[in-house]
């Protein structure tokens, strides 16, 4: 058999994916002086990130100086339901602010308070207006500001380039094998640490706010590399994606609407979030009409409006006002925040709802409601790291943003993704150039090992089958929405592995025709291996957490159960089959758990 | 609904192609980029396309819709005739590399030059205070997606391959109005701007301002008071009223 062509870069620590924490964990790689590559699936500033919209949660205390790094601890704990990794959350409410800053010094032009500092907008789940935001195009500030920060640092950028499989020297990580998806060719990046920044798993459902490249790579990656994963099970829907018309379905929709005044409402007019106040959040939350629309105001006074629940909460909400029959013909609900406010405040807050209302859907939301529904939004699940440093579990693998466990507990909160992104980012970035410096000895990449992956990339171009790769895609969507999606149930969910087993074997059968060069229908085959892999830990675990938490509710299991809220699900890659295990979560120290059961 | 839309859609490389014309199934709110989407998974896996966000947040899926440069995933297919044929091509601009896509890398190099920000000192407590409407000027320039939608159509880098090396295009010209609005910036980039940047060969066209889809007054608020400054530092007759006046913005 010929020998298989690729060129070889070589980096101390190569970073994979180019979003928010990818983009921060070269910047502080390169700062430590070792040699970064940074690679991306699409053009360079385009990752998912550019799609944030609400702002970046930071306890800096420009509009409330009541708000402090504990609030945001609390609010972070209880909105994941307590089943966070409590350091995590403890580093990202501590260094947000800072990071925050940054951002500004890195040139971010943030909207500003009457005093002319960064200004911050109320969220759900946060007991403070908390979000530093520019309008609803935080994300896209965001990722233009540190790309052009990234660029003129020592960073080598390697774009529209997708990395299939990491390489290992025993039971160090030593690389990553990948192609262009230009021109088909295939490139081995040798490195001693790998920073995992590729972002969720979102294209494995139909109805999803997430973009072609969250097909679950970096989670898959570190899963075939031996990584433990964790908490698989817990996936957010955004309660407010568009419903209407269908092509656009999925779409998010900002939960800084509500946090700017929006309401909720069946097609009764009723504002029915009042309906489904949990006991958890009874104590703080507005039990009438008048203490919400007063909170806005006065947050000492009044507590926080039932339409800022968590977005489990409020998903669910959304789900049962549908199932009741109280939703709209096209099965969502109304998003009002035209009759709240007026019409300029609405198109200077929220300028990009305004223009995707009316372009995509024809509806202008300074008149009208908009129409909303749930859709899958985000993973809480990911590569199981150690706080401090990121490292996952196998040497010289690194993860930070959503691709990383722990954070976010069961559920996480609007705002907590983009300083997720840029505590932890920095914080990969600094350990794998560490790591690094005192990797004693040399890494070995086996050639043999490079040349049968290579091969099994091209097999979809010559083996007999004639499985189409986007029609796979499909019912994969289909498979998890209708059988793993906001409510489950036992039955379903063993329905959905043996879908799943079924779509493993026909995967295994994808024929593509045309050639190596920019061939998209090449690509979707080859991300059903991975998706095909996160589907399965996450079916797999919802299967075997019998409770409802956060992004996970049973409808044979509907409440909480303690014995369950002390456990994390770890999944493990065991020759061809998931090993699934229940550990402790850590303990947290009792200064931290008194922070969290105080009452406000 | 019955409908079906009909695409004529550019499939070729560098050594040449032509238009393939498809028929797919349609749907209420559908957009062109779903129309691509379809014939993908219908009949051309293979059809070469970039795109992210699907709303107009990223700036990927630039092309050429009946000629005119849009982004698929804002244009809706009911703005066209009922069983118009639509046509969809690459950024002329730019070199092909499949189908769809063509290579952009032009504009990663421009963005490479552009003089950063150089920040200036902090507030005594070491944090930094700008006013609203210092910053939203600014912010105007920040909403650019990078959809190189302007780059495609302006005619210096469509039409004069010798001036590209010293020409950097509208992108980057409200990239850099972006840094020189910034509040907290000190540099200098008259030098870059004129000699690299190259402002003095745009014509004022507006072809860039028409075709934004985040509608950045491109022209008006980006390039038109940078072409101003330039002339500001060259003029011996200002020099001498700022001299007098003690200020750059006492307009006569």
């Amino acid at each position: 058999m010929a020998t298989v062509e690729y060129e070889t870069h070589e980096h101390d620590v190569l970073v994979i994916g180019a979003g928010g924490a990818g983009l921060r964990a070269a910047i502080e790689a390169a700062a430590q002086g070792v040699s970064v590559g940074l690679v991306c699936k699409s053009l360079l500033g385009k990752a998912h990130t550019v799609m944030a919209e609400g702002g970046i949660a930071a306890a800096m205390g420009n509009v409330w100086p009541e708000d402090n790094w504990q609030v945001h601890f609390r609010d972070t704990m209880r909105g994941g339901k307590m089943l966070n990794n409590w350091r995590m959350a403890q580093l990202h409410a501590q260094e947000s602010p800072e990071r925050v800053l940054e951002l500004e010094r890195y040139g971010a032009l943030f909207d500003r308070t009457k005093d002319g500092l960064i200004s911050q907008r109320d969220f759900g789940g946060h007991r403070y207006a908390r979000l530093a935001h520019v309008g609803d195009r935080t994300g896209l500030e965001m990722i233009r500001t540190l790309q052009y920060h990234a660029i003129h640092q020592a960073i080598e950028v390697y774009m529209e380039c997708k990395i299939e499989r990491l390489l290992k020297d025993g039971d160090r990580v030593c690389g990553a094998f990948g192609y262009w998806r230009n021109t088909g060719k295939f490139v081995l990046f040798k490195a001693k640490a790998i920073v995992l920044a590729t972002g969720g798993i979102g294209k494995a459902w139909k109805y999803t706010s997430n973009s072609w490249e969250y097909s679950g790579d970096g989670h898959s990656l570190a899963f075939w590399a031996g990584a433990d994963l964790i908490d698989m099970e817990f996936v957010q829907f955004h309660p407010t994606g568009m419903v209407w018309p269908p092509s656009v379905r999925g779409i998010l929709v900002t939960e800084g609407v509500r946090g700017d005044g929006g309401t909720l409402k069946n097609t009764a007019g009723e504002r029915f979030m009042f309906n489904y106040i949990p006991e958890f959040f009874k104590a703080e939350t507005a039990d009438s009409q008048e203490e919400a629309d007063r909170w806005y105001q006065d947050k000492k006074n009044n507590r926080r409006t039932p339409d800022l629940l968590p977005r489990d909460e409020v998903a669910r909400a959304i789900n049962s006002e549908v199932k009741a029959g109280r939703g709209t013909v096209h099965g969502g609900v109304f998003l009002d925040i035209c009759t709240r406010r007026d019409a300029d405040y609405i198109r200077k807050r929220l300028p990009s709802m305004y223009h995707q209302f009316k372009e995509l859907a024809g509806v202008d939301i300074t008149k009208e409601p908009m129409e909303v529904g749930p859709t899958m939004h985000y993973v809480m699940g990911g590569v199981r790291v150690d706080a401090d440093s990121t490292a996952a579990t196998v040497p010289g693998l690194f993860a930070a943003g959503e691709v990383a466990g722990g954070l976010h507990g069961s559920n996480r909160l609007g705002g907590n993704s983009l300083g997720d992104l840029l505590v932890f980012g920095r914080r990969a970035g600094l350990h794998a150039a560490l790591y690094c410096k005192n990797l004693g000895g040399r890494l070995t990449v086996d050639g043999g090992q490079v040349e049968s992956i290579a091969r099994t990339l091209l097999e979809p171009f010559t083996r007999s089958g004639s499985e189409n790769p986007y029609t796979i895609q499909a019912d994969l969507q289909d498979t998890m929405h209708n059988l793993v999606g906001i409510i489950r149930v036992e039955a379903e969910l063993q329905q959905a592995l043996e879908k799943l087993a079924v779509l493993k074997q026909r995967a295994a059968r994808v024929h593509v025709d045309g050639g190596r060069v920019y061939n998209p229908g090449w690509h979707v085959a080859l991300d059903l291996a991975s998706l095909l892999t996160v589907s399965e830990c996450c079916a797999l675990a919802a299967l075997e957490r019998k409770e409802s938490r956060g992004g996970h509710t049973r409808e044979d299991h509907p409440y909480t159960d303690d014995t369950w809220g002390a456990v994390n699900l770890v999944s493990r890659q065991q020759g061809d089959r998931i090993d699934l295990r229940r550990e402790p979560l850590p303990q947290m120290p009792p200064e931290l758990k008194a922070l969290v059961q105080e009452r406000q | 609904m019955a409908k079906t839309f009909t695409m004529r859609v550019f499939r070729g490389d560098a050594a040449g192609g032509d238009f393939k014309e498809y028929t797919v199934e349609g749907g209420e709110g559908m957009v062109v980029l779903d129309v691509v989407h379809r014939i993908q998974a219908t009949h051309a896996p293979d059809l070469a396309c970039r795109w992210n966000c699907k709303a107009g947040k990223c700036g990927s899926c630039s092309a050429e819709i009946n000629g005119k440069p849009r982004l698929m995933c804002m244009t809706r297919m009911d703005i066209f005739e009922e069983n118009e044929v639509v046509s969809v091509a690459p950024m002329r601009t730019f070199p092909i590399i499949r189908d769809l896509v063509t290579d952009v890398s032009y504009n990663y190099e421009k963005a490479k030059q552009v003089p950063p920000l150089r920040l200036k000192p902090a507030d005594p407590d070491g944090r930094y205070r700008m006013m609203q409407e210092d910053v939203e000027r600014g912010q105007e320039f920040h909403k650019c997606i990078e959809c190189f939608l302007c780059q495609n159509v302006c005619h210096v880098i469509r039409d004069h391959e010798g001036l590209k090396k010293s020409f950097s295009g509208p992108r980057f010209f409200i990239k850099i109005a972006g840094l020189e609005m910034h509040p907290l910036d000190t540099r200098d980039r008259t030098d870059f701007v004129r000699e690299q940047a190259g402002v003095g060969f745009c014509n004022i066209t507006k072809c860039c301002t028409e075709v934004c889809p985040e509608h950045i007054h491109i022209t008006d608020n980006g390039i038109i008071p940078m072409k101003e400054r330039m002339a500001d530092n060259f003029d011996p007759v200002v020099w001498v009223l700022r001299k007098i006046r003690g200020s750059k913005k006492a307009a006569p």
